[in-house]
Order: structure tokens, then C-alpha cells, then sequence
């Protein structure tokens, strides 16, 4: 039987993610994404995904430091809004800036590295949302874990991407840089060995019957 | 298995209110990244509403048939980094730009150096409404209904020497009323230039007005330069100083970023930028991206200028 707070939880979770889109439609449906609405359209969809991307990221380590099981389970829901973000920006370049008009696309897509790192980006995020079902994760057995590394990847190129077409303040590019730096360093093996051993600390404490002093 | 000490095992108050502040402490992280991809709460009101509501224009449309870009777009979406670098925030900020008293200093390579006033500068020449593109390097673009004058003109007046070769510009600085111009990542004040053929061309405008009034702060007032066949960061706003000089004279952006932005920086959908392509452009109030014409469309009048130079060198 579900436990009702853990539906609660679910709902939150999901409005939570919703909100960014919800506010986003909000301003377009009053005029204020400013004079030129598609590139405020790309850059707050691509924001959000990055976002999102870096919040699934951190499930893990914030497993790993409280215990708590719910972080895990996070990560697939927030990759795949990360995805779910990535294709509104992808769909706003493709279909509503450039009306797949494909010479021009290809000038901007294939010719500017920023395009190209972008487009590597969602490539993977679209093969890692397709596997994210049980059905993938069984067929793949072991490569199933593999592939889905190429998430640090996707982090990586997506803010470099993000970086590169900067024009002058690269203020907020720098700072979600720093963000997806600090989260995969986190991962570095060392410091996950450290963590695990602090994690059986906390369960034998936890088996343990506390004694009231 | 090892025998834990009473003493180490953390009380249960301790141990969940811990927890509690990890979890707290996480969602405090998560929440400040996800406000980073947020925008604030209230986007600034459309400033300058008085200034479109008189707002007049002779045209509705510039030479080859493009719409007038909205007053409120126009007064409203700009690149001016003295005041911020947030397009929508330059209005607010600089409300209260002191545009009265304003000094135009002429001078360098001339006879005739000279200082003037606005109310010089409205009475000495004739001000008359030109309606041109303004294509910015970002691959936005407006049709801007100015009102303004010829640089000819104005420099004709000077007399420049034979040694005169370009014509150096320069903004005001002063960073307590333009906060943009603390940071010290940019060379302020903002220079630019001209090759002295250019500056003559009949295009090339002193704008102080749009849209039939003054220039309101945010584009630019009470003077600024119009070069429409050039990328809109060669058109510099509230100028303070105009000199002939001999050297070519090394802009804002040029030195920002000199493999990205050139001297000449002439409107060309052959010459990427390096990281990004210029062959079309977003034109703001319209839906379909547009194709970018050589020299913004107005190849006719000034393609001459650079006959046998290679663009992409000179770029």
C-alpha cells in the first residue's frame, strides 16, 4: 500500500519541476519575455534543463551525506525533466526560430561549435531518456550502467554550450560551470570510497539500539 | 565486528536534526542553482511609456518595405553596457541620465576645433526624421525611426586636416550615474571609430531624436552615431568627443575581443562571427527569422567604399 506522504512527496516533486514551463508560458501569455521572446524562450529552457540536469546529479552525493532513499530515487524523474527541457529548447531552434529551415540550420548547427556541443548534448540526453525504463535497464544488463555515465558528459558539454555563446557576461555560465565541476568531483572515487565507509558508520549505528545517556 | 563506545553513538535528536540540516542545507544549494536559471519576479515595467505615447514617425516602413519596429521595443530591449548588461534593465537604470548641460567636444587633425552644446547642435543643423536598420552583432535587428543630422556636417564645420585619416569617438564616463561603467572587465569609457570616408557618407548620421523626440536615455541621448551598414556596436552612444586623428583608433569591442570584433565590422552574412553564424538575423517584432543582406541592404551606397578589400580579412 502507498504511503500517503510518499504520494505527497510525488506531487510536490513533480509541480516543483512543472513550475519553470508553468512560469514560462505565464510571461508569454502576457507579453513578457521581452522584445525578442525566442531567445528568452531558448535561454530559460535551456537554463532550466541544465538545472535540472545538475539537480539529478546531486542526488547521489545528497544520498550518500543524509541517507535518505528518496534522492535516489529522484534521479531518473529529474533526468528525464532535464530532457524533457532540453527538447523545448531544441524544438524552440529548430521549429519555432528557424522553421526547419535546413541551410540555415546547417550554417548555425554544424558550422558553430556552441551549436555543436549543444546538439551533442541532447543526443545523449535522448539515448540515456530512451533506456531510463526497467525494460532498457534489463535488456542491457551491465552496459545498462556504463551508458548511463555518459550523463557527467552531458553535464559537461551542456555547459560548455552554454559558455560558448556567451558575448560578454558569462556571470551565470561560469557559475553553473563551477556547480557541475564541484558535483562531478564529488564522484571521484576516493571520495565515494570515504562516503561509503561513512555510510555503514550510520547503518550500524542505526541497527544499533540507542542508549539514552 | 568492532565494539562501538556508548559515548560515540550520536544522540537521536542530534542524529535526525542533522538530517534535517543536511536535507535543509541541500535544498538551500538546489533552490539558489534553480533561481539562477529563474527570472526575478517582476520584470521592470515598460519604461519611457510617456516617450511612445507621442511618439511620431513620417514612415511606417524603411526603403525596402520592413515594418517600424514597435517605440516600446525599441525604448526597451538595449545593449548598453555602461548602465547594465541586462538588455531590459538599461531603461530603468538610466532614467535619470543627466542629458542638460551636454558638451560635444570637436577637435584633434582640424582648423577649426570646437565645443558645443545640444542647443548648438539642434539650431547649427538641419534635423531630419532617416529611417534605418540597425543590425546588432548578436543577430537581432530593428528599423529605427532617427532624427538627427549628417556627421558630414558637423565635420565639414571643423575643417579636418590632410593628415585626418579616421575619426575617433568617445562616450561619456562618469560611473556614478552609468553603474555599468565600475566594472572593470571593460576599457571605459567606450571608443570608436570611422575611416574619414565613412564618417562623410551620406548614411552616416549625429542621431538626436526618435521616433520625433529627443532621444530618451537608454538609446543613446541626447547624441549618438548611426553607421546602419555596420553592426549596431560601431553606433556609439552619448558621445562627449569627436577627433580627427591619423591612427586608426582602437574601439571598445576591439579590444574586448579583437579576434571577434574588427574595425570595420560591416554587415556581412559571408563573414561568420567565430562563434556564432551571421547569415540571418532575428528582426524583434517579427516571427520568421530573416536572411542578412550584405552591408545591412545598403550595399548600393557603400559597397564602393571597400572595392578590392577582402572582407574577411578586414572584418
Amino acid at each position: 500500500m502507498r504511503c500517503p506522504k510518499a504520494l505527497t512527496h510525488r506531487i510536490v516533486f513533480h509541480v516543483a519541476a512543472l513550475l519553470p514551463l508553468l512560469w514560462l508560458l505565464w510571461d508569454l501569455s502576457q507579453n513578457q519575455l521581452t522584445a525578442n521572446p525566442i531567445r528568452e524562450i531558448q535561454l530559460r529552457t535551456g537554463r532550466y534543463a541544465l538545472t535540472l540536469l545538475a539537480l539529478s546529479l546531486a542526488c547521489t552525493p545528497a544520498y550518500r551525506i543524509s541517507g535518505l532513499r528518496q534522492f535516489l530515487d529522484a534521479r531518473r524523474p529529474l533526468g528525464l525533466y532535464a530532457f524533457a527541457y532540453a527538447s523545448l529548447h531544441f524544438l524552440n531552434f529548430m521549429a519555432v526560430d528557424y522553421r526547419f529551415d535546413f541551410s540555415l540550420i546547417r550554417e548555425d548547427l554544424l558550422e558553430k561549435r556552441y551549436a555543436v556541443a549543444g546538439f551533442a548534448t541532447y543526443l545523449i540526453l535522448l539515448a540515456l531518456a530512451v533506456t531510463s525504463t526497467r525494460g532498457w535497464r534489463e535488456r542491457l544488463g551491465k552496459k545498462w550502467k556504463r551508458l548511463h555515465r555518459l550523463v557527467y558528459v552531458a553535464a559537461i558539454l551542456g555547459v560548455v554550450h552554454f559558455l560558448w555563446q556567451v558575448k560578454a557576461d558569462a556571470t551565470i555560465p561560469v557559475i553553473y560551470a563551477i556547480a557541475v565541476v564541484l558535483l562531478l568531483a564529488f564522484r571521484l572515487p576516493h571520495l565515494q570510497k570515504a562516503l561509503r565507509k561513512n555510510n555503514s558508520k550510520i547503518k550500524r549505528q542505526r541497527s544499533k539500539p540507542q542508549l539514552k545517556t | 565486528m568492532q565494539k562501538i563506545n556508548p559515548s560515540e553513538i550520536t544522540p537521536e535528536h542530534l542524529y535526525f536534526s542533522r538530517r534535517k540540516f543536511i536535507v535543509g542545507a541541500g535544498a538551500l544549494a538546489a533552490g539558489t542553482l534553480v533561481s539562477f536559471s529563474c527570472r526575478r519576479i517582476e520584470p521592470a515595467p515598460p519604461t519611457g511609456e510617456d516617450f511612445c505615447a507621442s511618439a511620431k514617425a513620417t514612415g511606417s516602413t524603411d526603403e525596402l518595405g520592413a515594418n517600424l519596429t514597435s517605440c516600446r521595443d525599441i525604448t526597451n530591449y538595449n545593449n548598453f553596457y555602461e548602465f547594465s548588461l541586462g538588455k531590459e534593465d538599461v531603461a530603468p537604470l538610466s532614467a535619470n541620465f543627466r542629458t542638460s548641460p551636454w558638451t560635444l567636444k570637436v577637435g584633434g587633425l582640424v582648423n577649426k576645433p570646437r565645443t558645443y552644446d545640444m542647443n548648438d547642435i539642434l539650431s547649427r543643423f538641419n534635423q531630419d526624421e532617416r529611417i534605418y536598420r540597425l543590425r546588432c552583432v548578436e543577430a537581432w535587428s530593428m528599423v529605427i525611426p532617427w532624427v538627427g543630422f549628417r556627421l558630414a556636417d558637423l565635420l565639414k564645420e571643423a575643417e579636418p586636416l590632410p593628415a585626418a585619416k579616421f575619426v575617433r569617438f568617445e562616450t561619456l564616463l562618469d560611473p556614478d550615474q552609468m553603474p555599468g561603467q565600475k566594472d572593470r572587465s571593460f576599457d571605459w569609457p567606450y571608443v570608436e571609430g570611422l575611416r574619414l570616408d565613412e564618417a562623410m557618407h551620406n548614411l552616416t548620421l549625429l542621431a538626436t531624436g526618435l521616433y520625433g523626440k529627443p532621444l530618451p536615455p537608454q538609446d543613446g541621448a541626447p547624441i549618438r552615431l548611426v553607421v546602419p551598414w555596420k553592426y549596431g556596436f560601431k553606433n556609439i552612444k552619448s558621445i562627449v568627443k569627436i577627433d580627427l586623428v591619423e591612427e586608426m583608433p582602437a574601439s571598445f569591442w576591439m579590444d574586448y575581443a579583437p579576434h571577434e570584433y574588427g574595425f570595420y565590422a560591416n554587415v556581412n552574412p559571408d563573414v561568420p562571427h567565430p562563434r556564432w553564424s551571421q547569415s540571418s538575423e532575428r528582426r524583434i517584432g517579427e516571427l520568421a527569422r530573416i536572411r542578412t543582406l550584405p552591408f545591412n541592404g545598403y550595399g548600393e551606397e557603400v559597397a564602393s567604399l571597400y572595392a578590392g578589400m577582402d572582407l574577411r580579412k578586414f572584418y
